[in-house]
């Protein structure tokens, strides 16, 4: 277990590095500068440009950006004066997982249980119930699913703070419209694995030991059903983080969504770079936290990764 | 004759689907004795496997549900238990053995933790369950059981599984065992060495076995008593000699003449048996293997042919054995001098 989890933290490094060098490259082949707002005169903006060091080659410019990564430091931002790329991810990114985190323990909880109800009561109005809920949730997109939340819940009837960010019922709109569409893609694909299982061999070898229904189900089938869930769960951080940006602005969260969004308008070059990569960062350490609990889950994916 | 655990009368078992009812059992009667092997043989679709698995009412019901009969184990009807009472007998009292130990076992469960797992609901303390499991492991003949106990059926060979399997299905000493064709997934040098497993307990522990196959070399080599099924009926049963030697229904002798054999001549041609089975959705009126018999009398196309009893242990549904009926040789198989 300990040579596997070595092998993809390795993996996850490398993973990294690529995706560092890659977005630095890809950002200065964008069209137009940081610096070339009417206000500015030509003297300033060089002045400009010299600071942030663009006058050096371009390879000094990218050794330096590594040496400072490692320092752990992103630089400053090209467009908000004095402001520290790290101090603006520091303000938005707590909103922004807040909001991300909720939501999807809420739509992995909901989502694996109602795939169980709708697959152990088959045909019945509990499984009409929790398909009508899947389509729903992967057909609404998530803003209009916002604005539904923020209409009857907010508005008509009053009962939920409809924008803004202080305290625990201002979450639960944005982490409802957020959570429905993998909720929604959580259910489908465990009520469809628990039906596949259900079919195996090793449930009938269960049921003829004796075992009573429950412990089947429990030990059994969920066990060996979940697994198709986890594999989906790298890429489903992925979604619900990047989801956040348009959940932000809807429900006037100050998360990093607002930030990220002009950075790219603006060119500003050392924001882009620094979301990006933290981005990036984090969903490597998703993806190998999903890795590991795969091995943890499948004792067969462990020999495999020896 | 020795005591009976089992006995099977009339049992009908049938599947509602949306084409219609399909009748895979219609009506089929044996009983299994203490400490014998009983082979139950026939071609895929025969409805064996169905007959075994109704019998731990293994088959999906619904889909699946009894018309009529009774399965008796040590006296009590099988048919009319309610889950509880059929949980105590599954794996407990009656041990079931798959097809395929690739696909039965759990994947993500320790093979020792599927073998402990027959006494959840006992109350058995834990360190006998362990003791028990090893025990076991060792006695089908899984050297190192402390370490196999540990590791995962992906870990393990066909044969291995296999071998686990059959503890699992032995672990709390059931009066029977019912295995489903249990070395069709093997190979052959795996498959002697499983049969001479199953037949070593048998000596050890007085277990019955039901032994279902479609291989009359797993029969011949194993089975005091045969049940020859066709199309979801007996055709014929008796002693092992009787079904060899004494042949007494013409789907027994095409079978035996279908399989190869040592001494054959080099060129001499196998003889199958023409057609396929019937279509069990709406199965045909007279004897079932009518349409495929060399030796089809009309009577057999209309009326269903009833028991002939040869002798006290030989028994067949044929037409054949009626006094009108022309003399037909069936006996394929000689008597060694």
């Amino acid at each position: 277990m300990a040579k596997y989890i070595i092998k993809r933290v390795i993996a996850a490094i490398i993973t990294l590095f690529v995706l560092i060098t890659v977005v630095f490259f890809l950002v200065r082949l964008m069209p137009g500068e940081p610096f070339t707002s009417a206000k500015l005169t030509e003297e300033v903006a060089l002045n400009m440009e010299k600071y942030y060091g663009f006058d050096k080659p371009l390879y000094m410019q990218y050794f330096q950006y590594i040496e400072n990564l490692l320092h752990g430091n992103f630089g400053y931002s090209m467009f908000y004066t004095n402001k520290t790329v790290n101090y603006i991810i520091g303000q938005g990114f707590p909103f922004s997982a807040d909001v991300g985190i909720r939501a999807l323990m809420l739509a992995i909880s909901f989502g694996i249980v109602f795939g169980i109800l709708a697959a152990k009561n088959r045909g019945t109005k509990i499984d009409f119930f929790c398909v009508i809920v899947a389509i729903l949730g992967t057909s609404i997109p998530d803003f209009i699913m916002g604005a539904l939340l923020q209409y009857f819940f907010g508005i008509k009837w009053g009962l939920l703070p409809v924008a803004k960010y202080r305290g625990f019922e201002y979450t639960i709109l944005p982490a409802c419209a957020l959570a429905f569409y993998t909720l929604a893609s959580v259910s489908r694909i465990m009520r469809a694995s628990m039906l596949e299982v259900v079919q195996q061999d090793y449930i009938k070898t269960a049921k003829a030991k004796g075992l009573s229904n429950f412990r089947i189900t429990v030990k059994h089938q969920i066990r060996n059903a979940i697994m198709p869930v986890i594999t989906m769960l790298g890429p489903t951080v992925a979604s619900v983080l990047t989801g956040t940006f348009v959940i932000e602005s809807i429900f006037a969260i100050p998360g990093m969504g607002k930030y990220y969004v002009e950075s790219v308008t603006q060119n500003d070059y050392s924001m882009i770079l620094g979301m990006t990569v933290f981005y990036g960062m984090f969903l490597v350490v998703c993806n190998l936290i999903v890795d590991i609990l795969y091995g943890i889950v499948d004792p067969r994916v462990r020999i495999g990764g020896k | 004759m020795s005591e009976k655990i089992l006995e099977l009368n009339n049992v009908v078992f049938s599947f509602k689907t949306y084409a219609g009812l399909v009748h895979a059992v219609r009506g089929v009667s044996f009983e299994v004795r203490k400490g014998e092997i009983l082979g139950i043989v026939g071609e895929s679709g025969c409805g064996k496997s169905v007959t075994a698995q109704s019998i731990l009412r293994l088959n999906p019901e619904p889909p699946g549900f009894f018309e009529g009969g009774e399965i008796l184990f040590k006296g009590q009807d099988i048919i009319k238990m309610n889950n509880k009472q059929l949980r105590n007998i599954r794996g407990k009292d009656i041990g079931f053995i798959f097809q395929d130990p690739m696909t039965s076992l759990n994947p993500t469960m320790r093979v020792g933790e599927q073998i402990e797992e027959v006494f959840i609901g006992t109350g058995t303390p834990k360190a006998e369950v362990r003791l028990k499991a090893l025990n076991i492991m060792r006695l089908v003949g899984i050297n190192d059981p402390e370490r196999r106990f540990m590791q995962y059926p992906h870990e393990l060979s066909g044969g291995m599984k296999q071998r686990i399997m059959i503890a699992i299905a032995l672990v709390s000493r059931p009066s029977l065992i019912i295995c489903d064709e249990p070395t069709t997934s093997l190979d052959v040098t795996i498959e002697a060495q499983i049969l001479d497993l199953l037949l070593e307990l048998r000596e050890k522990l007085g277990t019955s076995i039901i032994m279902i196959t479609h291989d009359l070399g797993v029969i011949a080599r194993l089975c005091d008593r045969v049940v020859v099924m066709y199309g979801g009926k007996v055709a014929e049963q008796g002693t092992s000699e009787d079904i060899f030697f004494d042949t007494a229904h013409p789907y027994t002798s095409g079978l035996l003449k279908s399989i190869a054999r040592l001494d054959m001549e080099r060129n001499q041609v196998l003889t199958p048996i023409e057609g396929t089975p019937p279509d069990l959705f709406a199965p045909p009126k007279g004897c079932p293997f009518a349409a495929r018999c060399e030796y089809a009398m009309s009577v057999c196309c209309e009326y269903e042919p009833s028991k002939t009893t040869l002798t006290e242990e030989h028994s067949t549904y044929c037409w054949l054995q009626h006094d009108l009926a022309p003399e037909v040789n069936l006996i394929v198989e000689k008597r060694e001098a």
